[in-house]
């Protein structure tokens, strides 16, 4: 739902690697991005392909690795990979109880780019 | 020759920088600042009049308004004689920690004690772009349905508090509170729960009571 701003950040912080490692062009964006985000590669890409016209970055593709979304049973500590359509009504396999933190799936990072 | 360029940087850093910055000032200033977020038409700004008029006698209060556009809340913020800036987002769907600085030379924020800021209607990318704030709180209305915790986990997971408004409606709605309550708690165990009705009134002493007891303790700190 955020993708322009996000899509931004993300172009602000490619260009300057960019810069730094004398790249000509930039063909590939690896980004992990957590599972509780609600982002939307195809967006992601159009957003992307609009604000980087004209630069190195033009015509990269943004490839995503999904970053599963994980709770940490606050009972038993069990961690449980969940599905953001399935909290509803969830337990810990463990001890049963319903109380979770959330360890992971709600970030985003930009890895690495392939660039020549 | 294609090479692998390996970066490794948290995407929305420059927010949340300029958000630790922000956050630094508020201590700084001994300001309590409160993001308040909810669906559009939840009650937010019905929330901060009666919050307003029932605090403003203690603490000297301000409020920054977020619109995608148009002035209607602010007006409202206005004429409870309470000093109210008002950001238009010009289509982006939160603030960031970029717009609240901006908007704060608009505020005088060494007289100030509390400082609401009014997030957009969306229960989506609020959650995800800190603002300095000290803590969030959102609001839940009863006829939106008790399926939001499940749907939008992050809102309720990022949020100190929540309010579940409009509770005089629940004879009317099909809400199920305790599911609502239960879903709400998964995510975030810490969670306050307050229900309340900015339109009879009830259930609003328990929350004023006790966001006045969170603004004490940081402002004898």
């Amino acid at each position: 739902m955020h993708e322009l701003p996000v899509m931004q950040s993300i172009l602000t912080i490619v260009l300057k690697h960019a810069a730094r490692h004398n790249v000509k062009k930039v063909h590939a964006i690896n980004l992990l991005v957590g599972k509780l985000s609600d982002l939307e590669v195809e967006w992601m890409q159009r957003y992307f392909d609009h604000l980087s016209a004209g630069t190195v970055v033009a015509g990269a593709r943004i490839k995503v690795g999904w970053v599963p979304a994980v709770l940490s049973c606050e009972v038993c500590q069990t961690r449980v990979e969940v599905d953001k359509v399935n909290l509803d009504g969830i337990t810990c396999p463990v001890c049963a109880k319903n109380k979770f933190q959330l360890v992971s799936g709600k970030k985003y990072h930009i890895k690495s780019m392939e660039a020549e | 020759m294609s090479t692998k360029v390996t970066v490794v940087k948290n995407v929305l850093d420059a927010n949340d920088r300029l958000a630790a910055e922000n956050r630094t000032l508020f201590a700084d200033k001994k300001v309590f600042v409160v993001n308040l977020m909810s669906s559009p038409g939840a009650g937010k700004t019905s929330l901060l009049e009666r919050t307003i008029q029932e605090l403003q006698g203690t603490w000297k209060i301000g409020v920054i308004e977020g619109d995608i556009q148009d002035t209607y809340d602010a007006d409202r913020i206005a004429a409870l004689d309470i000093p109210v800036v008002q950001i238009n987002t010009g289509g982006a769907c939160h603030i960031d920690g970029n717009m609240v600085r901006e908007a704060l030379p608009g505020l005088n924020i060494d007289a100030m004690d509390l400082l609401f800021v009014e997030n957009v209607g969306n229960l989506v990318c609020p959650a995800e772009f800190d603002i300095g704030e000290e803590m969030k709180i959102m609001i839940l209305s009863t006829p939106e349905g008790a399926d939001k915790p499940a749907k939008y986990p992050l809102m309720f997971q990022s949020s100190t508090a929540l309010i579940i408004n409009k509770i005089d409606l629940l004879p009317y709605v099909s809400f199920d509170l305790e599911k609502a309550k239960r879903d709400a708690l998964i995510l975030n165990p810490k969670l306050l729960i307050f229900e309340i009705s900015c339109k009879t009134g009830d259930g609003l002493k328990d929350w004023t009571r006790w966001l006045n007891e969170q603004i004490t303790a940081l402002a004898s700190k």
